[in-house]
């Protein structure tokens, strides 16, 4: 069982939970992710870890609440456990060796994005970094990213904080301005990874995205996670989860992901009908 | 006096129209009276062929000796002399390839049904005996098993029984790897699976569940930091492969890993678990050996029209005559001798359809089967909404990506010697982390081959 030593609500659906895993604390690089369970009848979820910290032996994600697993997290205080927490899984992202990198973060994705930006900064790369959000009330983690990069551009769909847009036309002033980018790296929903993608292909830039497609056991197993990269099959959990985004089949991955959307839907109404009737 | 019927006992099962629409265990196992009708066919011969076909070398004639003279529990102490897993074997072994294929009766007649007995012998005890395995005294050693299939269980238990501190680490979050996220319930109850695993516990096997070895630790750790004097790597077989023909992304294709693991470990045929799984209309599983069974028939037991594609014929079917019995009993169709060559999707990409194509056999290849040929403009498809892939595995790239100096075959598989020793000191290996994909019992006889070396190099 894996102790719950920190929850914290960044915004309604956005909730950070620090869990006690020293074992995976030890490991951790930034782009890599975990599979929690969070009791017996529980399905197992991969979600990219936010931070870790090896001494105090704890891992930290954010979670966005979108189904009956998410649902069920929210319930959980501080002091509860999860019946499971594995990892580290995946390969860490690669950031050495760059002069100037471009982070491009969406939504709670952002979470995720910002060890790869720290880790970027940290080894003395120039980083900038675009962050979108669907409005002011969601805007997450704004004073890390201010911290770990040199230029931070924040942008929501609807205006109401920072530069009115999505974070593609940021991303394309950025770089029509004659910003140079080694890379470019996206993190975020499919949709917006691959717009991402599709901005920075005609300069040439290259582009990583981390993909999180559905998987089950999260180490080369079942197949469930299989994306075409290149036209060639490749797994998420153990080639992944950092792709070529110019080389991602969106289309596929996009739709493969949405495959139990109906199952999804259904058991997160179950789910918040079964906690209200507890309520009441 | 000897009981001369030229056939086995038949084992009493659930109708196959009434299990066909459950998961619990389609064998129901044999009475007493048929286990001690059973157990005097054996001749008890003197050269006990039988055992040669073993690869833990059961004391099979003992064993049975003990059901004929109505003494259970004596007969399970013999077979648990020699396997960790008796009420595993007796439902999954190939025993028809095995101890029964050398048994003297089955010259003429039915063999003993050795896997029946055995089965029969490993309930009666797991019903009647409470008592649990005693925790031998600690010799002071400690190994890494990495693992909990068939293969780490036995090195496990062959370890521990000789006084090792042994851990076992498994990824996933419930302890007998292949046992509990492959074979499905109605062939292999997970309470059964349970039991192997508790009894290991309480002779004092720790188990880590929610350990990958090769990311949370490595065996370098493992060794070097956890105090660790030997490891074991049982960690089976990895990847899935998949055809390489159009369309074998679109939603609704399956490996049969993914499928039988969304059934077996996560439980998603039950209306309270979180897991999702598609419940198809029409199913078409490629492949013929036992995995693809498994897979059509809990595919049947969630309400689907199923068919098994395969390339070769019915006699080439790589999987048991009693598993290919089961499922044709069940209403499985076989379509032999045709293979895919597309899957087709409607417009959300969900699969609608699949082409195949005729095959027929010719030379003997490789492998000594006949190689099955396309005839040209046979083509033809069948409406389904799911496939299933079930063409086995390539070897699991997480622990050769992180371990110096472990030497890999050409397939992928982990190089050992005849003790299961790999390229690593102390570092050994079996199962189909070696062999690639193959049957329970090997495993667990490369577990016994490995456990048995390990103790002659830690006690030198």
């Amino acid at each position: 069982m894996y102790k719950i030593v920190r929850k914290e609500a960044l915004r309604p659906t956005v909730t950070l939970y620090e869990i006690e895993a020293p074992l995976i604390a030890k490991k951790a690089q930034p782009g890599q992710f975990i599979i929690l369970r969070v009791d017996e009848k529980g399905e197992r979820i991969p979600i990219t870890i936010n931070a870790y910290d090896p001494e105090k032996g704890t891992v930290t994600i954010i979670v966005q609440t979108v189904g009956a697993t998410t649902e069920k997290l929210t319930h959980l205080n501080e002091g509860d456990c999860l019946q499971d927490f594995v990892g580290p899984l995946g390969k860490a992202t690669e950031t050495e060796g760059k002069k100037k990198v471009c982070v491009v973060g969406g939504g709670v994705g952002c979470a995720i994005a910002y060890p790869v930006l720290k880790k970027f900064h940290d080894d003395g790369a120039e980083v900038h970094a675009v962050v979108g959000f669907k409005n002011k009330d969601l805007v997450i983690l704004e004073d890390d990213f201010k911290k770990s990069s040199d230029k931070l551009i924040v942008c929501t769909d609807d205006g109401s904080y920072g530069q009115k847009g999505l974070v593609t036309d940021a991303l394309k002033q950025l770089i029509d301005a004659g910003n140079q980018y080694d890379e470019v790296f996206a993190i975020g929903p499919m949709i917006m990874m691959k717009f991402v993608s599709k901005t920075t292909e005609p300069y040439g830039i290259p582009t990583t995205v981390s993909m999180s497609p559905i998987m089950i056991d999260g180490t080369g197993m079942c197949g469930g996670c299989r994306l075409s990269v290149g036209g060639e099959m490749k797994f998420a959990c153990v080639d992944g989860p950092d792709f070529d985004g110019h080389k991602v089949d969106w289309d596929l991955a996009v739709k493969r992901n949405q495959m139990y959307m109906e199952f999804e839907k259904h058991k997160h109404e179950e789910t918040c009908n079964l906690f209200k009737k507890e309520a009441e | 006096m000897a009981n001369m019927s030229l056939q086995k006992n038949p084992m009493p099962s659930q109708d196959p129209n009434v299990r066909n629409k459950n998961f619990e265990e389609v064998a129901l196992g044999y009475t007493e009276e048929q286990a001690l009708d059973e157990a005097q066919r054996c001749l008890n011969c003197k050269n006990r062929a039988c055992m040669q076909g073993c690869p833990v070398m059961v004391h099979i004639p003992e064993f049975i000796a003990e059901v004929a003279k109505g003494d259970f529990e004596a007969a399970y102490q013999i077979i648990s002399n020699t396997s960790a897993l008796p009420a595993v074997c007796g439902r999954v072994c190939p025993q028809e390839t095995q101890c029964e294929m050398y048994c003297v009766r089955g010259k003429k007649g039915d063999p003993v049904g050795i896997g029946r007995l055995e089965r029969f012998v490993a309930d009666w005890h797991n019903a009647h005996t409470q008592a649990k395995p005693e925790k031998p005294a600690s010799n002071g050693h400690r190994v890494a098993v990495v693992g909990s299939g068939p293969a780490g269980l036995t090195c496990a238990g062959d370890l521990a029984r000789k006084g090792y501190d042994v851990t076992v680490f498994e990824a996933l979050h419930l302890a007998g790897g292949v046992l509990v996220y492959g074979i499905p319930e109605f062939r292999l109850p997970k309470a059964i699976v349970q039991k192997e695993v508790d009894g290991l516990k309480a002779m004092g096997v720790t188990i880590a569940t929610d350990t990958v070895i090769g990311r949370t630790i490595s065996i370098d750790e493992l060794m070097e930091e956890q105090g660790f004097e030997a490891v074991f790597i049982g960690s089976g077989a990895g990847l899935p492969m998949f055809m390489d023909i159009p369309g074998v992304n679109y939603r609704g294709v399956y490996s049969a890993n993914e499928f039988l693991t969304r059934i077996n470990l996560m439980k998603a045929y039950l209306p309270d678990s979180d897991t999702p799984i598609q419940h198809p209309k029409k199913v078409a599983v490629v492949g013929g050996g036992n995995v693809a069974m498994d897979a059509a028939r809990c595919a049947k037991r969630l309400g689907a029209e199923v068919y098994i594609v395969y390339r070769r014929g019915m006699e080439e079917l790589p999987a048991r005559r009693e598993e290919v019995e089961h499922a044709e009993e069940e209403g499985i169709i076989f379509k032999t001798l045709c293979n895919p060559v597309e899957i087709f999707a409607d417009e959300n990409d969900d699969v609608n359809k699949i082409r195949c194509i005729q095959m027929e056999l010719g030379e003997p290849d490789a492998s000594g089967r006949r190689r099955p040929i396309e005839k040209p403009g046979s083509e033809f498809e069948i409406d389904v909404d799911c496939v299933i892939m079930s063409l086995g595995t390539s070897p699991n790239p997480l622990i050769k990506s992180t371990t110096k100096g472990l030497e890999i075959n050409k397939k992928g598989g982990i190089v050992v010697n005849e003790d299961g020793l790999t390229s690593r000191d102390k570092v050994y290996a079996g199962g189909d982390a070696v062999t690639g994909a193959a049957t329970v019992i090997l495993a667990m006889g490369a577990g016994k081959t490995a456990a048995k070396a390990i103790d002659e190099a830690l006690s030198k």
